[in-house]
């Protein structure tokens, strides 16, 4: 069964806002975990939260993240808002 | 004169090498120059500013750089990795400095065309630097600006048909050995399947939801020239399941030094007279040949594929004729961990493009969803397979046990079996059980 998005999206966002306190970046099984969803699933939601700009990728290089666009220092540290 | 001083730098011209240094000073030069009229759309002395923040990490002994980013371009989650540096001021031309993976074609075949195009591109909207290739098998790009990001995504795309590749926690960009184009020793069309499994899986490449990074790699035979073995997730290499092919009179030349064994490749100094059975038969690792009377035998039930054989006389010994490749998997090549090689998995399939190669898409897909539901994060397969073991690994994917699968004697004499492998199961009937056996 194919998850309800507008739902799932509200799951992620309370879920971030919860640990908004400590963190700014999630890995993705961070947020399947606030979704209740399996990866696969998960991944659908995540990547329409992408494109509609309201979850932005952080990467090292060798490891990802997702966070809320705009949140965190990296955004506003180099003038890239 | 240079921009800055480099005397810690300087030094490393010296000696014999090749140096990165000069490399670089050659740049800067000719971007100082700019003999082309080039309309630079990044600081014209990036490359100056390159040296001078190494210099000064150098002097301080520490790096200059800050650690990732959230820059890319739209949509993908890999391919551009964000690199600041501490120093903006000191180093205007390199405060924004990011690397991009674009992704290398199949076996790296290029035409030069193709690469002033590349060289061009990154003229104008980068630095000029690139790295051809990193270990990752892409074609870096190093350092640009984070409005330069778009652009170059659209020209890459657009006119030089390329995309970027992996990196972070997705698939990473595959990697290939030449193969059937150019090399007689290959099983199977390296670069068919890998442009084929990089086409099929445009997802797990560009959106990173993995729990860390994945690499496939793809060799055509076992003397695996891109080392999948040793640094690929998935190693997919050739071999064959018949015998190897031996044309005896081919033999008698390498004995009587007609020809010239590794296709002459040592012929720097001289290494005496070709000894076929100091130099081939007892460097067998499964002692599996015997030449006797003029004539070379194989117990091919015995031969372990290891090639060296064939490396030595490949006029006389060339792979079976049913060919395939086998799944390797787990294999990691980290700094901080140690480094661990890939287990053999499936030790045959076949490779068949009739069918799109399904039954390799089967096993990379059982794969993927155990290690996306069980992996923690920044764990890789290898290390998933240690700690869950190996027989787990073989249930994900429903892959029999066979003799290929032991590494060496168990060391735990029990034998644990599940309650569904015994037949009729842990459950008896206590009441049936009391009829016969008294209390
Ligand atoms: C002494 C310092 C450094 C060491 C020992 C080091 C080592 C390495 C190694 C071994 C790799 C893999 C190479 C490859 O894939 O070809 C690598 C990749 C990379 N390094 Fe470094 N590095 C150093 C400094 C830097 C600096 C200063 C930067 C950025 C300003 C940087 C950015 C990168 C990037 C973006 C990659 C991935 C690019 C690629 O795949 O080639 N590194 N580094
Ligand atoms: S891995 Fe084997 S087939 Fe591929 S290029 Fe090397 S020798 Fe040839
Ligand atoms: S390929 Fe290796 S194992 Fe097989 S016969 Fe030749 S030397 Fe022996």
């Amino acid at each position: 069964m194919a998850l309800d998005y507008e739902e799932c999206k509200q799951k992620v966002l309370d879920g971030i806002e919860k640990k908004s306190k400590s963190k700014s970046k999630f890995y993705f099984s961070d947020l399947a975990k606030m979704m209740d969803a399996k990866p696969r699933e998960a991944k659908k939601i995540v990547t329409q939260m992408v494109e509609e700009g309201i979850l932005v990728f952080w990467s090292s290089g060798s490891t990802s993240m997702y966070g809320l666009k705009g949140a965190g220092k990296q955004s506003a540290a180099e003038h890239e808002d | 004169m240079a921009k800055h001083e480099t005397p810690l730098l300087d030094q490393l011209e010296s000696g014999p090498w090749p140096s990165f240094v000069s490399d670089m000073k050659q740049e800067a030069e000719s971007r100082a120059k700019n003999a082309n009229n080039i309309n630079y759309q990044i600081p014209v002395d990036v490359v100056e500013d390159l040296l001078g923040v190494l210099e000064l990490s150098y002097k301080d002994g520490e790096t200059h750089w800050k650690h990732g980013g959230i820059v890319g371009v739209f949509g993908y989650g890999g391919g551009v990795i964000g690199r600041y540096c501490d120093q903006p001021e000191n180093f205007p031309g390199v405060a924004h400095f990011h690397t991009l993976r674009v992704n290398q074609p199949s076996g790296k075949f290029y035409t030069t065309e193709y690469l002033k195009q590349l060289c061009d591109l990154w003229e104008l909207r980068g630095s000029g630097i690139t790295n051809m290739h990193g270990s990752t098998g892409d074609i870096i790009f190093l350092g640009t600006t984070t409005k330069q990001l778009e652009e170059i995504f659209f020209e890459l795309t657009h006119n030089l048909k390329q995309d970027l590749g992996g990196s972070g926690s997705n698939l990473r960009t595959p990697a290939d050995c030449i193969g059937s184009a150019r090399c007689e020793y290959s099983c199977y069309d390296t670069q068919d399947l890998c442009n084929h499994l990089t086409q099929e899986y445009q997802d797990e490449l560009h959106r990173p939801a993995f729990p860390y990074k994945f690499k496939f790699k793809f060799d055509g035979c076992p003397n695996c020239c891109v080392a999948s073995i040793a640094r690929a997730d998935m190693s997919f290499i050739g071999t064959w399941k018949d015998d190897i092919r031996i044309d005896q009179e081919s033999v008698k030349a390498y004995v009587a030094g007609e020809l010239k064994p590794n296709a002459g490749a040592h012929s720097g100094r001289d290494w005496g007279k070709f000894d076929i059975q100091k130099e081939v038969i007892d460097l067998c690792p499964t002692k599996c040949m015997r030449y006797e009377d003029g004539k070379l035998e194989i117990n091919n039930k015995e031969c372990t594929r290891c090639m060296h054989c064939i490396n030595v006389m490949p006029r006389a010994l060339r792979p079976g004729k049913q060919t395939g490749c086998s799944i390797l998997v787990g294999a990691k090549a980290p700094i901080l961990d140690g480094a661990q090689m890939g287990s053999l998995l499936v030790p045959f399939v076949e490779v068949n493009k009739e069918n799109d190669y399904q039954e390799i898409k089967d096993v990379i897909e059982a794969i993927w969803d155990w290690w996306m539901e069980e992996g923690k994060n920044r764990e890789r397969l290898g290390e998933l397979m240690k700690r869950q073991g190996f027989q787990k690994l073989l249930e994900v994917t429903g892959i029999d046990p066979v003799p290929q699968h032991v590494q060496e004697p168990r060391h735990n004499p029990y034998i644990f079996w599940k309650e569904e492998e015994v037949e009729g199961g842990w459950e008896r009937d206590i009441n049936e059980f009391r009829k016969h056996h008294l209390r």
